[in-house]
């Protein structure tokens, strides 16, 4: 492949996420927030308003006071104990002089003033029911929120989307979204995308049919849902549907491809990340794996589950869908980040988007219409021979699947995925994609289950261990116009927190172990690191303090599924513990204890 | 004359009717299987004197078919979907010394009917309480809290953790 110039689209998302806000904030009346929500102008305004950043979902920022230089001089400026002692995922946002901080269960929301070093302004309870607790699959972690026209959005794990008050942390309004007592939970950071809330369901673990649904900003109301399996109206297709390829094509498949009723307990949550790309009107977002595991109970390929759909985020309409995974076999969600760019490939100019899927490839698609452009593995892979790209259809291989009573070895990536929800940055100084991920295999069995409504559904023993090379977790550089990585810096522990790119050519993330690191962004030199009080699954965010200086914020605190055996205090010597994931982390414990605090640095 | 009676079959029977309840298979439940357990209590500690809490013996903790049933239950209610093999994941792990609400046999029955609440759906409404005696048996031999004897030997799949007949018995803490 022609390496071509890379332009990205930075500007377009940083006027679509910044200005609009402002705008509106405007016109609602500063004196209501007190007028200290006010959004610079500049494109780089040194805020963060949603966990991803910005609507492309790069997570770069163009601060560039801390760079390679320096960076070693980095120290703590204050932390905040967050309370809570399960998995910490979210990103902290930044708006004008106050850090908002999500925590998991129980969801609490702190402000915490700038001007003062890290002060707490106000919390806010959502009273989340603790019994939804039970209907986590993998720790009951939050992702994160989302800043809108004053106002913080988020998700409690008892499905529940709250406004809440910037400025004074009053509750807006809260919409009650789905039944816990189904299996339904939500842990996915929202967008806020032309005044509609985006929000989707998890629970592909516990039968549930999933879904992303969309609210009235000002309200709370729910305008829109498009679910992920089902007939053509629930799934919202309608005329406007025009899928690249004709393995989509039809009516009804998300009912077609499923044995009968399966479809209605056949999972595909949206619990990942969603993208939007303002000029196309298009928002852009993954469905996960279908229920239950055992594939041999779904015979079919089984739509719209591990795959990605665009939609008009006005009225949810789907404008295409491709299939990551058809009749996934290895619980490999399709939620994962698509990051949108524009890239100059073979002398083309493409608008595309760049997926590092879970199946273990580096996706890049024709934002527009679907298309496969190229699928390149990025991890080890013994379960697919690659992508046709004619037909768009991921090459299985059949012996690598495991089934009711059959069991299968060495099935490489696992069920976490060569990447699972933790998400990548992308730099248009380097032109990189900065992908923290897992190098990790399993032997798979399915088990005959029972569909109980509101317990696991899932029909799988799994037993995982470290893929070759004997490390659990990399950090990798790739170049997304050659398709190949331009370094790779294994970790003893899968890489499970996000990442974030800087113009200082720094990027920073964090392991489980608890080592804050920053990273020299063209060479993978080690620059900087920093031991927190336990381990790291966050993600990174950098912006402007009140005091003009460019901090760094992450949050410390372990657990997730691939941290759940500190976070819960499971027991290893059962292989099939915590869907499998808690046995291959049996020493974890040994590195780190449980706990949240929210640590901020800056150069002295 | 006597030994002519005494053939193999009879003999069997005998050895039976003596009293083999690990071996026990019946076709009426015992009456304490059906019957609601007393209290249970969630704390060693009260004010005043101590009285000690006597310890319930399940109907089933001798009977190495229950226990199996229990093993089988055990996955066909999805117990093992929350608690997996014992090493738990949604649930708290089984095959520990851990016991948030009680290991004795009346609080695991206790904790299986009316659910507890952070997360524990209450299965009383859905299972009958013979089988959850079962389950309460088969639960406590997960952590070794059964004769080795009586306890399961294999699974019928993966192997994926030590047999329960082969787990050492853990000292339960509250």
């Amino acid at each position: 492949m022609a390496k071509g110039h890379l332009v990205f689209i930075l500007a377009l998302t940083f006027i679509s996420c910044s200005k609009q806000p402002q705008s509106k904030h405007e016109a609602s009346g500063a004196g209501s927030i007190e007028g200290k929500l006010t959004v610079p102008a500049a494109s780089e305004d040194g805020q963060w308003l949603m966990a991803a950043k910005d609507y492309a979902n790069t997570r770069y920022s163009a601060l560039d006071q801390i760079n390679t230089g320096n960076v070693a001089n980095l120290r703590e400026a204050w932390s905040f104990s967050t309370g809570a002692t399960n998995g910490h995922e979210a990103a902290p946002l930044v708006v004008g002089d106050t850090m908002y901080v999500v925590t998991p269960f129980p969801n609490m929301l702190y402000a915490l003033d700038l001007k003062n070093g890290g002060t707490l302004k106000w919390s806010y309870d959502p009273k989340a029911s603790p019994a939804a607790k039970g209907v986590a699959c993998c720790d009951v972690v939050n992702r994160g929120a989302a800043y809108w026209n004053g106002r913080i959005y988020y998700n409690t794990l008892d499905d529940h989307t709250v406004a809440v008050d910037a400025a004074t942390g009053k509750e807006i309004w809260k919409t009650k979204l789905g039944e816990f007592t189904n299996g339904e939970s939500i842990t996915m950071a929202p967008i806020v995308v032309k005044d509609k809330v985006l929000v989707g369901n998890s629970g592909g673990e516990m039968g549930v049919r999933g879904w992303l649904t969309a609210l009235d900003a000002g309200t709370g109301k729910i305008s829109w849902r498009a679910y992920s399996t089902g007939p053509d109206k629930d799934v919202l297709i309608g005329p406007n549907f025009k899928p690249f390829y004709a393995a989509d094509r039809g009516t009804d498949l998300g009912v077609k491809s499923w044995p009968p009723d399966q479809w209605k307990i056949g999972g595909g949550g949206v619990w990942g990340w969603i993208s939007y790309d303002p000029e196309a009107n298009l928002i852009y977002y993954g469905t996960a794996n279908p229920g239950p595991w055992n594939p041999d109970i779904r015979p079919g390929d089984n739509k719209w589950t591990c795959g990605i759909f665009a939609r008009n985020p006005e009225n949810g309409e789907a404008r295409w869908f491709y299939q990551w995974s058809p009749h996934d076999v290895h619980d490999w969600d399709g939620i994962n980040e698509q990051i949108l760019l524009d890239l100059d490939l073979n002398g083309n100019k493409r608008k595309v988007l760049v997926r590092c899927e879970r199946n273990g490839y580096v996706y890049v698609l024709d934002r527009l219409t679907g298309e496969v452009l190229s699928a390149t593995p990025y991890v080890h892979i013994t379960t697919t021979r690659g992508v046709d790209l004619k037909t768009g259809r991921l090459q299985f291989i059949a012996e690598k699947a495991p089934g009711t009573g059959r069991i299968v070895r060495d099935i490489c990536p696992f069920a976490a995925g060569a990447k699972d929800w933790q998400p990548t940055a992308f730099s248009p100084k380097t032109g990189l994609v900065y992908i923290p991920h897992n190098n990790m295999c399993e032997d798979a069995e399915g088990t005959e289950v029972s569909y109980i409504a509101g317990t696991p559904y899932v029909g799988s023993h799994v037993r995982m261990y470290a893929g070759p090379g004997g490390n659990r977790g990399v950090y990798t550089a790739w170049d997304p116009v050659a398709a190949k990585p331009v370094f790779q810096i294994k970790e003893r522990f899968p890489v499970w927190s996000g990442t974030v790119a800087t113009a200082g050519d720094v990027t920073f993330y964090g392991t489980m172990d608890g080592w804050f690191k920053a990273i020299h962004a063209r060479t993978g030199q080690l620059l900087w690191q920093h031991k927190l009080g336990s381990g790291i699954i966050g993600q990174p965010i950098t912006y402007k303090g009140p005091d003009g200086k460019q901090y760094v914020a992450i949050l410390a605190g372990v657990g997730g599924w691939a941290g759940a055996i500190v976070a819960g205090g499971f027991d290893p010597r059962d292989a099939t513990a915590g869907l499998g994931f808690v046995q291959p982390m049996a020493d974890l414990p040994n590195y780190t204890t449980k706990g949240g605090t929210l640590y901020v640095f800056s150069l002295p | 004359m006597f030994f002519r009676f005494l053939n193999p079959a009879l003999l069997m029977m005998l050895l039976l009717a003596s009293g083999c309840e690990r071996e026990q298979r019946r076709f009426d439940e015992p009456t304490a299987a059906s019957a609601p357990v007393d209290s249970i209590r969630m704390t060693p500690q009260q004010p005043g004197p101590m009285t000690p809490v006597p310890a319930t013996k399940a109907p089933y903790s001798e009977n190495a078919y229950a226990l199996n049933e229990g093993k089988r239950l055990y996955s066909a209610y999805n117990c093992e979907g929350c608690h997996f093999l014992g090493g738990g994941g949604m649930g708290p792990a089984l095959m520990d010394d851990k016991w948030i609400y009680g290991s004795d046999p009346a609080n695991i029955f206790e904790t299986i009917v009316q659910g507890r609440p952070n997360g524990m759906p209450s299965f009383g409404a859905k299972i009958p309480r013979y089988q959850i005696w079962q389950l309460v048996s088969y639960v406590r031999s997960m952590s070794g809290l059964a004769k080795s004897d009586i306890a399961p030997n294999r699974n019928d799949s993966m192997q994926a953790r030590p047999a329960e007949a082969m787990t050492k018995p853990e000292h339960p803490k509250q």
